[in-house]
């Protein structure tokens, strides 16, 4: 796929707080690629920067292959959804939609019967076809999100960039959203970056993840590629739970307590590492066989999986997650066997 | 047999805040002493002419052509007014500039000077041999002693009222929709005139009310910079005062009564005007 987007050492700093290290990234022509980091990382800016509506330090922005760094944002033809959706309350439904259409010089404008028939289109791809005449005050969270949307589609952005955009709703509207989103994506096509700090969110969503920390990026790939072979703790902490146990790296392999685990070690590392471990990769064993020991705190279900925690005495209590179905009192003594890990260099 | 519940009608909503019945009958009671007492005396002064009476008064060419200079160059006053006090507010809240805490006090002077010294400063400025009035001289402006001084003196005393009435709403203006008609391509003017102004509209109405009717009813300042020719620079205000020192007490009421019922009708048009611009925009 070619590129369509390329960010170069991009650096930015805000009354000397540095908000983006040299970060480069591209962005493929026709994928949904998730930004993703927590907050303070810089992928707001990022976005912004992007748009046009920050400009950076240092380092360049190219659409396609043309330099857009100096670019205002009017004529960069992208598409924004803020996370507060930014419509224009005093204009109707089909008046936003229509903005960016009618905000064109003369020449490029197309006639008013064109732009109604294109608001009608949008409308029925978000699906509020009867409410082209309503304000957005009268509108629902959801529903104004899909308006901003259908808002910044409409100009046919060359990309289309999200800033939280399901943020600002409640749970399950959130849920209904990536869905809807993904598929308006897929029929679409569009070049999509969307920012976000909910793993779920961006796991579910994108094609590729962009992992931000701290104004540096620190991994892109699949959301398989990031979930199976994050390249930093960073990155594994950030997309879900996991416990840190005390290990030793000897010849290739990772040994906790004294028995080995099916944990590679990286090679040429040898000595004390860090074990970094899932909750689902966690197993209940016979206390001869396991690594780990100790007595269950506490334990609730959800969903068809037990999360159990385990309290270590002195150590910060593990929580293991469990499908078999057996319930776990609290004070049961348990042995813990790992059966996977990463272990960084 | 459906029964149908049919909400009674009240005037009280249900609210954590309790006390309607004595608030609403205090404020009642208050209006009624301070504001419609007086008033309805007025009237009731005016309505001894008779219609007939208060029509004759107000057909004499003096009394119409004060009524005229009282109004028109209020209106104009008021127009003027709301243009350099959105220009002002706007300053004041969206750019941060050394001095500008004291600025901002400084637009609140007006309100508390007392008229006559502000008439009396502004005539000697404004006078033929005062510091602006010579400069204007020049290129041929007479500004004291002519309507342009009572355009001045009202233009003064009303820019307090345009300015603190739109600077709130300027300052919560959302700096993301600005953004957001950037993006779609529309050029500063384009988001300045068709996303930021249009829902100012309300309060830049309520700010040209307030100045007009401050205009309409001011004496003090303008009495001193008017020269208060008649049929060219007096006001209304200043004929009933000249009345009322001839004991014409019915001619002064007549005068009064007449300006109630323009200035009335004038503020209840603006107020249409500001609920058909509320419904249009939609919201608030």
């Amino acid at each position: 796929m070619p590129t369509a987007i390329r960010v170069e050492g991009l650096s930015k700093t805000f009354d000397t707080a540095a908000v983006l290290h040299d970060l480069s990234l591209d962005v493929r022509a026709g994928e949904l690629i998730g930004l993703l980091g927590p907050s303070g990382s810089g992928k707001t800016t990022l976005l912004r920067i992007i748009a046009g509506l920050d400009f950076p330090d240092r380092g360049r922005i190219l659409f396609g292959g043309d330099d857009a760094t100096g670019l205002p944002v009017q004529k960069r033809a992208v598409g924004f959804v803020f996370q507060h959706y930014a419509l224009f309350k005093h204009m109707t439904v089909a008046d936003n939609i229509a903005y960016g259409l009618n905000a064109r010089a003369r020449s490029e404008r197309p006639p008013q019967a064109e732009i109604r028939r294109r608001v009608g289109n949008l409308l029925d791809l978000i699906r509020l076809s009867g409410f082209a005449d309503r304000y957005p005050s009268q509108l629902s969270g959801g529903q104004r999100q899909r308006i901003a949307l259908a808002r910044a589609l409409a100009v046919e952005p060359r990309v289309l960039l999200l800033d939280e955009p399901f943020g600002a709703l409640d749970a399950q509207v959130r849920k209904d959203l990536r869905r809807w989103l993904r598929e308006i994506h897929d029929r679409t096509g569009q070049t999509t970056i969307f920012v976000t700090h909910d793993q779920d969110e961006a796991l579910e969503l994108s094609d590729r993840v962009a992992v931000l920390d701290k104004g540096r990026l620190e991994q892109v790939g699949t959301p398989d590629e990031v979930q199976d072979t994050p390249v930093s703790a960073t990155v594994l902490r950030f997309l879900g739970d996991s416990i840190e146990v005390e290990a030793i790296a000897e010849g290739g392999r990772v040994l906790v307590a004294g028995h080995p685990t099916p944990v590679a070690a990286p090679s040429g590392l040898i000595g004390p590492v860090t074990l970094h471990v899932r909750p689902w990769q966690l197993q209940f064993v016979e206390p001869a066989q396991a690594h780990l020991s100790g007595t269950v705190r506490s334990s609730y279900r959800s969903q068809g999986r037990q999360r159990i925690e385990v309290d270590r005495g002195a150590e910060k209590p593990l929580v293991v997650e469990d499908t078999d179905g057996e319930r776990y009192e609290a004070g049961r003594p348990v042995g813990l066997r790992i059966n996977g890990g990463y272990v960084f260099a | 047999m459906v029964e149908t519940l049919r909400p009674r009608r009240r005037f009280r909503q249900p609210s954590v805040i309790p006390g309607f019945g004595l608030t609403f009958g205090y404020a009642l009671t208050c209006l009624g002493l301070v504001v419609l007492l007086p008033l309805a005396a007025l009237v009731a002064r005016a309505s001894g002419l008779g219609l007939s009476g208060i029509l004759e008064v107000a057909s004499d060419p003096r009394v119409a052509s004060a009524l005229k200079v009282s109004f028109g160059v209020s209106l104009v006053a008021a127009l003027v007014a709301s243009v350099f006090g959105f220009l002002v507010a706007w300053v004041l809240t969206r750019y941060r500039f050394p001095g500008r805490r004291l600025v901002d006090a400084v637009v609140d002077l007006p309100f508390a000077l007392p008229t006559a010294v502000a008439g009396i400063a502004l005539a000697s400025l404004y006078a033929p041999n005062g510091l602006v009035g010579e400069q204007l001289e020049k290129i041929g402006i007479k500004a004291a002693y002519t309507p342009v001084g009572i355009f001045i003196a009202m233009v003064f005393i009303g820019l307090p009222f345009a300015v603190r009435t739109v600077q709130p709403l300027i300052a919560e203006i959302d700096k993301e929709i600005e953004e957001a008609s950037a993006t779609l391509g529309a050029t500063r003017w384009r988001t300045l005139t068709r996303v930021v102004l249009p829902p100012l509209i309300p309060a830049v109405l309520t700010g040209f009310a307030l100045a007009f009717a401050r205009g309409v009813g001011e004496y003090g300042s303008i009495i001193f910079i008017a020269g208060n020719l008649p049929y060219v620079s007096e006001i209304a205000p200043l004929l009933i005062v000249i009345k009322l020192s001839e004991f014409d007490y019915g001619g002064a009421a007549a005068i009064a009564t007449i300006m109630l019922a323009i200035s009335f009708l004038t503020l209840l048009l603006i107020n249409l005007i500001q609920a058909w611009s509320r419904r249009r925009f939609g919201y608030v």
